[in-house]
């Protein structure tokens, strides 16, 4: 069901008095529950709830080859599903955009952040690496699915050991753990979208907000530095506005990274 | 015989895993269940009924039901490519067979009623651990059903039968090896879906249904209390 032209307006009318219809303020996030170990045969595993949207991120590890401009760095790779499961607006079928493009933005947030130290996941340079898959599923789309899946992969990451490798066969034993953690950097990559509906700028919209939301930016900072960005739809934005997205993102992302930290230990 | 047999997580033979049932998972659904045996775990989302799309594919005669049962892709030890196959193909017909015969779906001419199944661990039994997380799904979703569906994977380990088998059971190298049976009951007894891999007597196959109906209560318990308490879950 597609937000109505009427809530759509009575969505503006609350924004232009600062209000949203779940009592939130325009700039505050809903509630962040994450819940790590939820899946054991993955190497690491986060449910992540933001209100009522819902992700689930896995993470898996298997020997490969190292890319010919990477040889002797791990590789990564980042994939989406939109399950029909988390919306009646998704149908079967195979991966529409919004689903390629979740994926890609997680995907450079945590390539360029260089949150995974990769080059610590190297077994034999120039023939045999890591590849860390980091699968996303959609559970349950109540909006702002960008969000809820970046911190789900922070949390799936932060927990996931690597499997043990038989290094005579020179593959790896699948459902056998070592004890070492993937190597990641103590700062976490945050990534968040913010919206903007007529004159507001909202974070973590719910599906009716980010129905009739105009445009989106999504930025990803670990620590002080901005690592990714991505403009989504095509209204325009006035520099005065993209200069308090990028304050509004350094203020949360801040607050996000603690609740996470806080979460997972 | 019986007393000796030991199984490598030390139940009984006829001892299911623990069994865990809750309704109203998924928010935006109709109806939602999550169950499971043990390690194995299943969401299902029912969506429906709505119109069916594309329009050739309606039956003005009666409803439609349709399943697609996925593993995700790192439900298993060894990642799963995400997207379908023919596996999961041949297991959401499965499943929508052996829902069909309960769903009362004969009132909703061109409509269709979508039961998407997600496994989110896997430790042998996820067809089941599905098809009871389907029913369940479909009775909170309000769908007129006659009964439930109840499943549960019988096997044969070398001549022993069990209930609800585990992967190192499904992989059991002595004797005969392992034979395994997913059987789907109406709560009346009738076997909507029945599947067999390995070697079996008639005569055992008998004895591995009769053991499957033994152990069949304890499930479907499980499945009409998560269903009755479904009021504060929603």
């Amino acid at each position: 069901m597609i937000t109505s032209d009427l809530t759509a307006e009575r969505i503006r009318e609350y924004l232009a008095k600062g209000k949203r219809f779940d009592g939130r303020k325009p700039e505050e996030m809903r509630e962040l529950i994450i819940e790590t170990g939820v899946s054991k045969n993955a190497e690491g595993s986060a449910r992540v709830k933001l209100g009522k949207t819902e992700v689930l991120v896995g993470i898996k590890l298997d020997v490969g080859a190292p890319y010919a401009d990477s040889k002797g760095e791990g590789n990564l790779m980042v994939t989406t599903e939109l399950t029909p499961m988390s919306s009646s607006r998704i149908d079967l079928g195979p991966p529409q955009f919004d689903s390629i493009e979740l994926g890609r933005v997680i995907d450079r947030g945590i390539r360029e952040s260089h949150f995974i130290k990769l080059d610590g996941l190297c077994i034999k340079e120039g023939e045999k690496v890591w590849t860390v898959y980091v699968d996303i599923y959609s559970m349950n789309d109540d909006g702002n699915l960008f969000d809820a899946a970046g911190i789900g992969a922070i949390a799936a990451l932060k927990t996931a050991r690597i499997p043990q490798y038989d290094e005579e066969s020179g593959k790896t034993k699948f459902g056998e753990w070592t004890d070492k953690l993937i190597p990641l950097e103590k700062n976490l990559p945050i990534s968040l979208t913010v919206h903007k509906i007529g004159d507001n700028l909202i974070l973590d919209p719910t599906k009716e907000e980010e129905d009739i939301s105009e445009t989106r930016v999504t930025v990803c900072m670990r620590g002080d530095k901005i690592h990714s960005m991505q403009k989504g739809n095509s209204k325009e934005l006035t520099i005065e506005e993209f200069n308090k997205v990028l304050d509004l993102v350094e203020r949360t992302q801040k607050e996000i990274a603690k609740q996470i930290e806080k979460q997972i230990k | 015989m019986t007393t000796e047999f030991k199984r490598p997580d030390g139940r009984k033979i006829n001892e299911l895993r623990k069994i865990t049932a809750k309704v109203g998972v998924i928010p935006n659904a109709d109806g939602s269940a999550i169950f499971g045996f043990g390690d194995t775990i299943a969401i299902a989302a029912v969506y429906g009924p709505k119109k069916m799309h594309p329009q050739h594919s309606q039956n003005p005669e009666k409803g439609t039901l349709r399943c697609t049962y996925n593993m995700m892709s790192f439900s298993v030890t060894e990642r799963i490519r995400p997207g379908p196959s023919r596996r999961s193909a041949e297991i959401s017909k499965i499943t929508e067979w052996a829902l069909q015969p309960v769903v009362m779906i004969d009132e909703f001419p061109g409509q269709v009623v979508d039961v998407h199944i997600n496994v989110l661990q896997a430790n042998a039994s996820t067809r089941c651990a599905g098809i009871n997380a389907a029913a369940m799904a479909l009775a909170h979703a309000g769908i007129p059903m006659k009964s439930l569906v109840t499943s549960v994977s019988m096997g044969k380990l070398d001549q022993q039968l069990v209930a609800d088998l585990i992967k190192a059971e499904e992989d059991w190298e002595e004797g005969e090896g392992p034979t395994d049976i997913p059987i789907t009951m109406t709560d009346d007894g009738k076997i909507t879906h029945i599947q067999l891999d390995g070697q079996i007597t008639p005569k055992q196959l008998k004895e591995a249904v009769e053991l499957a109906k033994e152990v069949y209560p304890q499930i479907h318990e499980a499945q009409m209390k998560a269903l009755k308490n479904m009021g504060e879950e929603k």
